[in-house]
């Protein structure tokens, strides 16, 4: 009886390192299918849900990119960090820091503040998730305490800091004691790009931090010694490459892009600070960054997926009566099947027939 | 006519890119000392591997005693009398000897175990404390160990993989003492080196492998080096040229350099005086894990705790520097570590350039510079072209290209630099006889064009070779230099056990 045997491979594979992602998708989409003929929905109108409803119209298209916006640009700063061997699990916190910084400014407007505020809106937006970030680069470049406890407790720190402002200091006099901010003045609005679309200009940040992340890591000295770091410690100790300064570079910038992200919901499609700002995006974003590749034009792609399984999810709920966390389970096979797939990328499945050898 | 102990038939062994074993055959008797000699990457590891189990292979038959054998692991190896002490130990650093015995053995108390070691200890004349810690032992001490835990099993075989690479001269010839006196009581060894002088000194019979064929079958003692040397690799090795030299000011000094270890199982530097001149090659001989790696770590600047003015380059104290700025300075380093120090595995040959090169690197205040992709991929090629090197192109990772060829790449980009002090650890280890040839000649045409050279090899023999002077580490501690014309092999041992003081003062005027 022949067997399946699993063979490494001795150089890993281009083809399925592009494959395997597509590869992965589309054994989320089976599991999808099952699960959803095992609720007792209909499986066609599962995947329509999911898969169809987000690009059908030219206003279901802008929510896709709403929703990809922070994503990406959390993704990009997580792939920095992930590429150097930093493991920053903590992108959720630094992007709630970002959204109090901004929030802190634009509390500050009044209705005859010019538009220029939007851009002091979203720098202390960046600031406050380097700040945030910079803790757990300094506890580790200090204390060598371990980053990825670090940045993820700090989560939960940032929660809290959020539910103080917003149950405190921040809380609307004439909000009928809710625990949120005023509403935001109109000039603090994110530009948006297009009429009658929630599309804002976030989204060009996003596609110049493609451009950005794509130049530091494949044509700068920089991001070649950042990704050495990450690659093979002993070659960068080597080569003279700085271990501190790359751990304050990854931590930063994921930090800043976090914050950036974060600036740019809170100051954008929410307009006011509520203890429902934390949406998961800083963890999403962590399956955006692997499932594109780490790479940056890769994690375009997956994060307009991620994105659609937001939605197709909020969509799942309000039409086919299922629970919302249904976006959860999606992107966990997504993950899980990716893991699974990459298998292929350094192995190749061969079948032998048993009985060689004797 | 005797049953042959061990006869294999047949043998082939093929990986997804490389046949390690064709048809590979061979006649062990009881009694024989066996030897296995090639080059590296000639497949007698895969082959050992196959006899003891740990390997299956795609063809053949392995006969014992007569009988066919199929064995499926080096349990079932054990139990049916083959015994194996690998070249890289299987100790627990933390744990005893007798600790590290135990494990092995079934069904036996740590007191007979540490009793019957005693006992094999004392009868083949194996100097060992069973109650000792594995950590604190010497690595020919660990040896030792290896060797007495395959003998408790009273092995009708035993192989042993280049078991000479980590020992002192005097600890060889101790060595085959106890292995005449085995092969004297029946028992059979499969003996796997380079060394032609060792073979020809030990061992009966010899197969010879090349590329995973066997390319002779032989009585060493009736051959010549070169005729040894023709059958491993198809021809005489090249002589390298080796002209006076010309030693010129001193390039590098280090002075009074004592450092702590910062592992647990390294080693203290103690009092470390050493320096080299421009047009000399210097040479550091020593066991392994006798503080090489702490002092390269030290002097290439991986390892920046030295104290102050204790390294200098020139005039310049460089003890605080960086391996970058030191390289700025004209220090280039060829590190042991291949994969993982030397090169990225993961990242192409021209990528790899980066780690030390800048030529292809503009603006550098902008983000550490712009990369020049096609200026660095050119430059990859000409060292391809120029070293000889065989590899896809400049955009093959590094980990595809064989150890050997992916050493000589390395090499080639440091000398490519043109460095003022060229420090080079293991530049020839598990290379190829070609290829270590061409690294050597084309050290010594560095040293030619006034380079300082600094070797750190446990390669006795390649040091004879290419040194102009010498000093040995023992313990961290660093000999006096001795020109290479007053060294010979029997006291650079005995000073790589640390005995250089018992020598007479006047001999230590280099140092």
């Amino acid at each position: 009886m022949p067997k399946l045997k699993l063979e490494a491979r001795s150089q890993p594979s281009q083809m399925w390192s592009y494959a395997s992602p597509l590869l992965a998708l589309a054994c989320t989409v089976a599991i999808g299918v099952l699960l959803f003929a095992l609720l007792g929905k209909d499986p066609v109108k599962g995947l329509q849900v999911f898969f169809w409803e987000p690009v059908k119209t030219g206003y279901a298209v802008g929510e896709l990119v709403v929703k990809a916006t922070p994503l990406l640009l959390i993704a990009l700063g997580l792939a920095v960090s992930f590429r150097s061997n930093v493991w920053n699990i903590g992108a959720e916190g630094q992007y709630i820091l970002g959204a109090i910084g901004a929030s802190g400014v634009a509390l500050m407007a009044n209705p005859a503040t010019g538009s220029w505020i939007v851009v002091p809106v979203l720098l202390a937006g960046v600031l406050a998730g380097l700040f945030w970030a910079g803790l757990t680069a300094f506890l580790r470049d200090r204390f060598n305490a371990n980053e990825i406890l670090v940045s993820l407790m700090l989560v939960y720190v940032a929660v809290q800091v959020l539910n103080f402002m917003v149950f405190g200091p921040w809380k609307d006099p004439h909000g009928y004691n809710f625990p949120q901010t005023k509403t935001f003045e109109v000039v603090t609005r994110i530009p948006r790009l297009f009429a009658g679309s929630r599309v804002s200009i976030g989204i060009i940040f996003a596609l110049v931090g493609v451009v950005l992340v794509w130049v530091f890591f494949f044509r700068t000295r920089s991001g070649f010694a950042q990704q050495v770091g990450g690659l093979a410690p002993a070659a960068s100790r080597y080569a003279g490459f700085s271990s501190r300064r790359a751990l304050w570079t990854a931590l930063l910038i994921s930090g800043g892009l976090a914050g950036l992200a974060g600036a740019l919901e809170v100051a954008g499609p929410i307009g006011q600070l509520t203890p429902y700002v934390p949406a998961g995006y800083g963890f999403a974003a962590i399956i955006v960054a692997y499932v594109g590749r780490l790479h940056p034009v890769g994690m375009v792609f997956s994060a307009l997926l991620m994105s659609m399984f937001y939605i197709g999810g909020e969509l799942a709920q309000s039409r086919l009566g299922l629970p919302k966390s249904l976006t959860g389970v999606f992107q966990g096979l997504l993950l899980f099947s990716l893991l699974a797939c990459d298998m292929l990328v350094n192995y190749r499945l061969r079948w032998i027939a048993l009985g060689v050898g004797k | 006519m005797t049953t042959p102990r061990l006869e294999l038939k047949g043998i082939t062994k093929a990986f997804p890119d490389v046949v390690a074993n064709s048809d590979v055959s061979l006649t062990v008797m009881p009694g024989e000392t066996h030897a296995v000699l090639g080059e590296n990457g000639a497949g007698k590891s895969t082959l050992m591997k196959v006899i003891y189990g740990s390997l299956m292979p795609d063809a053949g038959q392995i006969l014992l005693n007569g009988q066919v054998m199929r064995i499926r692991n080096p349990k079932e190896a054990r139990a049916n009398g083959i015994g194996m002490v690998f070249q890289h130990f299987n100790l627990f650093d933390t744990m005893t000897v007798a600790e590290n015995v135990w494990l092995g053995l079934a069904r036996t108390s740590l007191e007979q175990v540490t009793a019957s070691i005693v006992a094999k200890a004392t009868e083949y004349g194996l100097d060992i404390d069973p109650r000792r810690a594995v950590h604190t032992l010497s690595v020919g001490e660990r040896q030792r160990v290896e060797i007495i835990r395959a003998l408790l099993t009273r092995p009708e075989l035993l192989i042993l993989d280049e078991p000479t690479s980590v020992l002192t001269p005097q600890a060889v010839e101790k060595l085959f003492l106890v292995l005449r006196k085995l092969a004297s009581e029946g028992c059979s060894i499969l003996y796997i080196s380079h060394k032609l002088h060792e073979i020809r000194e030990l061992c009966t019979a010899c197969t010879v492998l090349r590329a995973g064929k066997v390319t002779g079958v032989c009585n060493p003692k009736e051959e010549s080096n070169a005729s040894l040397s023709r059958m491993m690799i198809g021809a005489e090795p090249p002589l390298l040229e080796h002209h006076e030299c010309q030693a010129g000011s001193t390039t590098m000094v280090v002075r009074n350099l004592s450092l702590e270890r910062d592992d647990q199982f390294g080693v203290d530097l103690q009092e470390i005086n050493l320096s080299v001149c421009a047009g000399e090659i210097v040479g550091i001989a020593g066991v392994s894990g006798n503080g090489q790696k702490e002092l390269l770590y030290a002097l290439s600047g991986e390892d920046t705790r030295s104290p102050h003015g204790s390294i200098r380059i020139g005039e310049v104290d460089v003890s605080a520097l960086d391996p970058g700025e030191r390289r700025r300075m004209g220090l280039h380093f060829v590190p042991e570590e291949r994969l993982g120090r030397g090169a990225v595995p993961t990242l192409s040959l021209a990528q790899n350039l980066l780690l030390t090169r800048t030529e292809s690197i503009s603006i550098p205040r902008c983000a550490g510079g712009w990369i020049r992709v096609k200026a660095l991929a050119n430059h990859a090629e000409r060292l391809i072209d120029r070293f000889h090197i065989k590899a896809g192109g400049p955009n093959s990772v590094a980990r595809s290209l064989s150890g050997g060829n992916l050493q000589k790449y390395i090499v080639a980009r440091e000398i490519d630099a043109n460095p003022k002090l060229l420090i080079v650890s293991q530049p020839t280890w598990g290379v190829d006889v070609g290829a270590a040839a061409q690294i050597r000649g084309e050290i010594l045409r560095l040293r030619d064009e006034g380079c300082a050279v600094l070797v750190v090899s446990e390669e006795l023999d390649e040091l004879f070779e290419v040194c102009d002077r010498m000093y040995v580490i023992a313990r961290g501690k660093l000999s006096p230099s001795i020109p290479i014309a007053e060294a010979t092999v029997e006291k650079i041992g005995e000073w790589m056990s640390g005995l250089w003081d018992r020598s007479v003062p006047g001999e230590a005027r280099h140092a």
